[in-house]
Parts: structure tokens; C-alpha cells; sequence
């Protein structure tokens, strides 16, 4: 059941969820009951932006800005976006 | 006493306790017929270990790289200073989960949690019925129960049941599934009992047939396509209908440490059974070296401590040889394979416990709650003259 993802889509952290940078771990990681994800670097920098305001073009916009040499990008960040609407991360505003 | 290798480096260095589980006393007003707490925890009853010291754990092990945090028991509500713990360990970026049976949940205490920064609250749920929830719980809580669901839900907490399945409930999974639903669960856990503790005493009671199993996994799969993304359903699959044993812990001393009333740390809930091993205390050593150091800690990690069949075996790595305190409770052995797997030569005992199971005779034996007099009673080796305390199904 995948969701399609709209550029002008805005979603935050999905209720119940806590998404937060870990010192021992070095990673940022998703806290939920009963479980936790570590995410690797790319995943966590797009859900660091994943704030309830930045639409996913701005979150585009702002990643393409800050790995300048990445190519790009776009369609990585996109298929990330389905990943985490589809594991009930995150959520539409 | 326990010695501790300090200064000595662990057998694994990458081992971390994302995992913490603070038992934080046995007390408890119910007397679950399953529980999986030792049936000695009377001797363990006194000495708790006071706020500070806890709040002195939830740090220590924070800096080790503790994520999340389950305060249980026993009845952790029994103690009146859970506010102070949650608060805390919310400063602290724990997620954490208050596992409860709901006795003593006020509208109060409710608002403090939620205050102090509590991220959910586990619910014990045992059955659709009150005869059968008032029964296997050995109290009357079954209305109180649905009270708290209520207000857990109330508070805009995720609602987490957890109903652990036995021979008296399994009948009734898909009734039980439509009261979480109706309840507004997100995460129910269908827990089949996992025999340790009280659960092993009453094991002839407990243990359904794997007819009763198949039909409740069917029963929850037909479920799940029905709810979808709406509510999450772990089945937890009774090991002694499998033929290889579960990665116990998912590993001894990798992710997962218990501290204990009287501030025992743990790799496992029941480690306390095995023989020759002294567990440390927080009270006498700090966190870490009892995490990388301790010879209690260091003494099942990895596969070094493995014997035959499970040391060449090609499967090692799946299940790291299994239970250690089912190995050592059915068997006698803490270092054979776990009599679950189908190489193990105690495996007989497994098809015992199934046959014994189905025995009418050693079905109808009394059970022995989970109560403090009968706690003292089996520290004491009393435990023969039992009909008196007998109890009959309802």
C-alpha cells in the first residue's frame, strides 16, 4: 500500500513517535513503543527537516543546498518520504 | 561476592543497553498465575532500591546509551514516587513506557505522568470476560481495567494492551482483538505465555495445544488484513511448538539490561535462576563496569562459553544457542542448547511438557498464584500440601 508523495506535501513526526540525535550512537534515531530505528546519515538529515512546516519541496531545496555535490537528489529523498509515510513515521499536517 | 574483571576488556566491545527495564519492585496486588517473576521474589522484596538511587541508574545508564526505558514490576504504581522517575527520565531523552496492570492509576497520577513527560503506558489485558480476567489474575480488576483503558486513551496516550495468551484465553483472540479495536488500541501484544517463573509451575495448566495456536495465528492474520496500518499486532510465538529456540534476548549482555527492586542487574528477566553466577548491584558497582566488566555480564556473551551440538553448529548465529535459563530449568545444564531445538539431546523434555500438557489429570491441579505466601512457601520447599488452596475454573 504505498502513498503517493506530493511535492507540496507537509508532514511532521506522527504522533506517538520521537525523532531525536543520539550522542552514544552518533545517529539520529525514531523512538517508538516498543521499538527504535537508528537512521543512517541521509535518512536522518531528511527527517531532521520533516518538521510539520518545510513542504517536501522545501526539505528538496534545503538538502540540495547544503550537499551541493550530491547531485541529484530529488528522487532519493522522495522514495525516503513513501519509506517513512509507509513504516507510520511520519504523518500530513 | 562478585568479582568484576576490571580493567579488563569485554568480550564484545560493541555491545550497548539501548534497552532498560527497571523492575521496580516485586510488590504487586495481583497474582497472575502466569507471571513470570521468580517464584523467590519474597526474598527480594525488601531492600528497594529509593529514588535517588533509581534516578542515579536512569543517568548512568543513559550515558551508556539507554533509549528505552520500561518501568514494571511487580505493579510499579505500588510505589508513589513514579512521578519523580518519568520526570526524569523524560529530561533525560528516554522514551518511556510505564507497564502496568492499572491498579492504582488515578486521574491524578494520569495528569502527573503525562506532566512529567511519560511516553506511553503498557496495559495488562487478559480477557473478554470477567470470569476468566478475575480467575488467571487471582483478583477483581477486570472493570477497573477498562476504566484505565478509557483513561489512558483520554490522556492522548498510544494505547499498548498487552494480553498475554494461555490455554484459558486463546479460545477467545478474535473477541479479544475486537475489544482492543473497540477500545481504540494502536499496539496490542499477543503475548503467548513464556514459561519461567510462576508460568513454569502452572505450565500443565497454561499451555495450549498447537491446534488452539495455529487457529489464534490464523485468527490474528485474518485480523490484521481487516485493520491494516490502524493498530499493530505482535503475535509472540510460544517456543515450545518451534524447532529451533529464539535468539534469547537477542543475545546475552548485547542490548538489553534489567535492574531489579533491590538494584540486581540482569541480562534477562529470570537470569537470577542460573546457578554460579553472582549478579551485581548498583549499590556496590558502577553501571558500566557491571555492563563491560562483570563476569556475570561476560559470561554467556558471544559464543566462546557455546558446548555441543550448538558449537559446530551451522545455525549458531540465528539463535546463539537459546534460552540460558530455559536450558538450565528444564535440563539442569546453563551451558547446553536450548531443549527447545531438535538437536538438543534434551529435547524429550519439550515433547514431555506437550504430552503432559494434554494429561486431564495434571491439568486439573490446582494452580499456585503468584502470592507472597505462596512465594514463601516454595522458598521453603512447602509446596505439597496445596489443595487446600485449591481453585476451581469458574
Amino acid at each position: 500500500m504505498t502513498q503517493k508523495i506530493e511535492l507540496t506535501d507537509i508532514y511532521k513526526i506522527a504522533p506517538h513517535h520521537r525523532f531525536q540525535w543520539e550522542e552514544a550512537q552518533n545517529c539520529y534515531v525514531i523512538l517508538f513503543p516498543e521499538g527504535m530505528i537508528k537512521l543512517n546519515p541521509s535518512a536522518g538529515e531528511i527527517l531532521n527537516l520533516v518538521d510539520g512546516k518545510n513542504s517536501v519541496e522545501n526539505v528538496v531545496t534545503l538538502l540540495k543546498e547544503k550537499f551541493k555535490d550530491a547531485g541529484d537528489i530529488e528522487k532519493d529523498i522522495i522514495s525516503m518520504f513513501e519509506f517513512a509515510l509507509n513504516k507510520a513515521w511520519i504523518s500530513k499536517e | 561476592m562478585t568479582t568484576l574483571n576490571n580493567g579488563v576488556e569485554a568480550n564484545i566491545t560493541q555491545t550497548q543497553p539501548l534497552w532498560l527495564l527497571a523492575e521496580i519492585t516485586y510488590r504487586c496486588p495481583l497474582h497472575c498465575a502466569f507471571c513470570y517473576n521468580p517464584t523467590d521474589y519474597a526474598d527480594h522484596t525488601k531492600n528497594e532500591l529509593n529514588t535517588d538511587e533509581w534516578i542515579k541508574v536512569l543517568r548512568d545508564a543513559r550515558k551508556m546509551g539507554a533509549l528505552q526505558l520500561g518501568i514494571s514490576g511487580g505493579e510499579p504504581l505500588l510505589r508513589d514516587d513514579i512521578e519523580d522517575i518519568v520526570t526524569e527520565a523524560n529530561q533525560l531523552g528516554y522514551y518511556s513506557n510505564l507497564i502496568t496492570s492499572g491498579v492504582g492509576l488515578t486521574e491524578k497520577r494520569i495528569d502527573a505522568f503525562k506532566a512529567g513527560g511519560l511516553d506511553h503506558i503498557q496495559l495488562s489485558m487478559h480477557d473478554i470476560t470477567e470470569e476468566i480476567s478475575n480467575f488467571v489474575t487471582d483478583t477483581k480488576t477486570f472493570k477497573l481495567k477498562q476504566k484505565v483503558a478509557a483513561m489512558i486513551k483520554d490522556r492522548g496516550y498510544p494505547m499498548v494492551l498487552n494480553v498475554v495468551i494461555h490455554r484459558y484465553n486463546i479460545g477467545h483472540i478474535k473477541e479479544i482483538l475486537e475489544m482492543a479495536e473497540k477500545l481504540g488500541a494502536d499496539y496490542v501484544e499477543l503475548a503467548n505465555t513464556q514459561y519461567y517463573g510462576w508460568s513454569l509451575i502452572n505450565r500443565n495448566q497454561l499451555m495450549p495445544t498447537k491446534e488452539q495456536i495455529d487457529e489464534a495465528e490464523k485468527i490474528t492474520n485474518e485480523f490484521r488484513e481487516y485493520i491494516g496500518n490502524k493498530m499493530k499486532i505482535f503475535f509472540v510465538v510460544p517456543d515450545y511448538y518451534a524447532e529451533r529456540p529464539k535468539k534469547c534476548m537477542n543475545g546475552w549482555g548485547e542490548v538489553f539490561m534489567i535492574v531489579t527492586a533491590n538494584g540486581d542487574v540482569l541480562p534477562c528477566h529470570s537470569a537470577r535462576v542460573l546457578p554460579n553466577i553472582d549478579f551485581p548491584n548498583v549499590k556496590n558497582y558502577q553501571l558500566n563496569e557491571i555492563w563491560y566488566d562483570s563476569s556475570a555480564f561476560n559470561k554467556y556473551r558471544g559464543d566462546d562459553w557455546m558446548k555441543e551440538p550448538c558449537r559446530s553448529c551451522s545455525e549458531k548465529e540465528n539463535d546463539l544457542g537459546g534460552c540460558r535459563c530455559q536450558a538450565y530449568l528444564l535440563s539442569g545444564d546453563a551451558e547446553g542448547a536450548d531443549p527447545i531445538c531438535t538437536k538438543s539431546p534434551h529435547r524429550h523434555l519439550i515433547d514431555q511438557a506437550l504430552e503432559d500438557s494434554k494429561n486431564e489429570i495434571l491439568q486439573a491441579q490446582p494452580i499456585i498464584f503468584r502470592t507472597d505466601k505462596n512465594s514463601k512457601e516454595l522458598i521453603q520447599g512447602e509446596h505439597k500440601e496445596r489443595l487446600k488452596d485449591f481453585k476451581a475454573m469458574p
